[in-house]
């Protein structure tokens, strides 16, 4: 694409690109982060990643804030404006998830402090193969907004699915390991949270991989049952 | 010729069909089809030079007066086509009104600036005349500002009320089309608002083209948008599609700025 007579213009929009790759890069490394110290049962990992949600939540100011500077001053049309209206849209995604990876790390907090019990709900299910679901599909999203991928997008729309069934098997495992031992509730719903918290972060991912099909083709895909089979 | 295959909401006012003119051996415009759709705000966009101005003056036939211009093709209103051998420019201009960009009030009173039309038209009765003059000054927003100094010389009123005026003059005979070329180029923001506001009134009543080169202008009064490159028109759509999902990589560098 040529770039942009008004070179000011041209400047802030890659700054806004920039800034939501930034975003997206230190969202992916807490959600990282927070299943690291769940599973490694480090606390002061965890401390940090829950601290370092403040730098996420400046950078989510920070992008809608430059975003209203462009709107305002540049009245941009066409890609320029889809590209805003997704960059607007994804930082609310990738502020959720950062939030979730702070409520990952508080679970992995209180779970360290808590005295494990035998046989341990930990080893019922396999955390990390659903972490690293939601940390793939968050990873392709911002891939295919960086490269405008919109068929990586879709493929990610698509890996949804595959989560979600996940998140459905370890439910009813822990639920299972419950029923059988009342007193590993509190440890168990804990991670049943966590479980939750990542089949969350692969909704916000779906989010962004709709919204880069939105900026590359202009169309929405949101809201549909089925992601359609090709664009 | 086939009609292009845009979606309208209303009925096709005129219709353009291979237009192509040329100035001399200079070519203006090339192979150019469109329809214009009725009560809606058409506006043509483009760089300077590409050809919309000259788009705009075939609508009236406004070119015929430039010597060496040749026209292919064919323009037509309500399904006649304007460039067959019995129409009258004359009655065409009537039913196919013109509002430049500086605006041009007659060195006359402001009644007369407005009732100058009818008069050639061959309206002579002082009510019907001074019932003309109201209506059109109303239909232009600018009756409430003037009512009192109907006498007083046209020039003496602020651009962006002598182009209200020559809007009123537009109006006053009667016609169908209104063809706007960059009529608020000249304006300060508050004028322009008045006239984009007007454009939307107007629209109710009245097939409005306007080109202009202000894009948010375009944005904020059309309904359709052309887009004109190098005398050919590249892109013709819903306003709304194209500012915001231009099919032709052309229209979204000029829209988005990234041009030249």
């Amino acid at each position: 694409m040529p770039l942009h007579t008004d070179r000011g213009y041209e400047q802030q929009l890659s700054s806004l690109r920039a800034s939501v790759l930034e975003m997206g890069g230190l969202v992916e490394d807490q959600i990282a982060q927070a299943v690291r110290a769940l599973t490694e049962s480090d606390a002061t990992l965890a401390k940090t990643t829950i601290e370092r949600d403040h730098t996420v939540n400046r950078l989510d100011v920070e992008i809608d804030e430059l975003c209203l500077k462009i709107l305002a001053l540049h009245q941009p049309a066409a890609r320029d404006l889809r590209l805003i209206t997704t960059a607007l849209k994804i930082t609310t995604d990738l502020e959720r998830i950062g939030d979730m990876a702070a409520h990952i790390a508080e679970r992995a907090l209180e779970l360290d402090a808590e005295p494990p019990h035998e046989p341990k709900a930990d080893s019922m299910i396999d955390l990390p193969l659903i972490a690293n679901l939601a940390r793939s599909m968050l990873h392709r999203s911002l891939d295919a907004f960086v490269r405008e991928d919109a068929d990586l997008a879709l493929e990610v729309c698509r890996s949804d699915d595959a989560i979600d069934k996940l998140h459905a098997q370890l439910f009813q495992a822990l639920l299972a390991f419950m029923v059988g031992d009342p007193t590993t509730i509190a440890r168990t719903m804990r991670l049943l949270f966590v479980s939750k918290y990542l089949e969350r972060v692969g909704d916000h991912a779906t989010n962004i991989a709709e919204m880069v099909i939105f900026l590359v083709k202009g169309r929405s895909i949101r809201h549909m049952d089925v992601p359609p089979r090709e664009l | 010729m086939a009609a292009p295959a845009v979606q309208l909401d209303s009925a096709v006012k005129m219709a353009v069909r291979g237009l192509t003119v040329r100035y001399g051996d200079t070519p203006a415009l090339h192979d150019v089809t469109m329809d214009v759709p009725e009560r809606r705000v058409t506006a043509l966009i483009g760089p300077s030079g590409c050809g919309k101005s000259t788009f705009l003056r075939c609508f009236n036939r406004m070119n015929d007066t430039i010597r060496g211009t040749r026209i292919t093709g064919e323009v037509t209103l309500d399904d006649e086509n304007i460039y067959g051998p019995d129409v009258d420019p004359v009655e065409l201009r009537r039913r196919v009104g013109m509002v430049f960009q500086r605006s041009n009030p007659f060195p006359k009173s402001i009644f007369d600036n407005v009732a100058f039309g009818p008069r050639i038209h061959g309206l002579k009765d002082p009510v019907a005349l001074r019932e003309v003059v109201e209506r059109s000054l109303q239909q232009a927003a600018l009756w409430d500002e003037v009512e009192d100094r109907l006498d007083r010389s046209a020039l003496d009123l602020s651009g962006g009320q002598q182009q209200r005026l020559c809007i009123a003059r537009a109006l006053a005979v009667e016609p169908d089309v209104i063809l706007m070329d960059e009529p608020a180029s000249a304006l300060d923001p508050i004028a322009t608002a008045k006239i984009e506001e007007l454009i939307q009134e107007l629209k109710e009543t009245y097939t409005i083209v306007i080109v202009t080169h202000n894009m948010q202008q375009a944005a904020r009064v059309s309904d359709f948008t052309g887009y004109f490159y190098l005398g050919r028109l590249i892109e013709f759509g819903a306003t709304d599609r194209v500012f915001t999902n231009p099919t032709k990589q052309e229209t979204e560098d000029y829209i988005t700025g990234r041009f030249g």
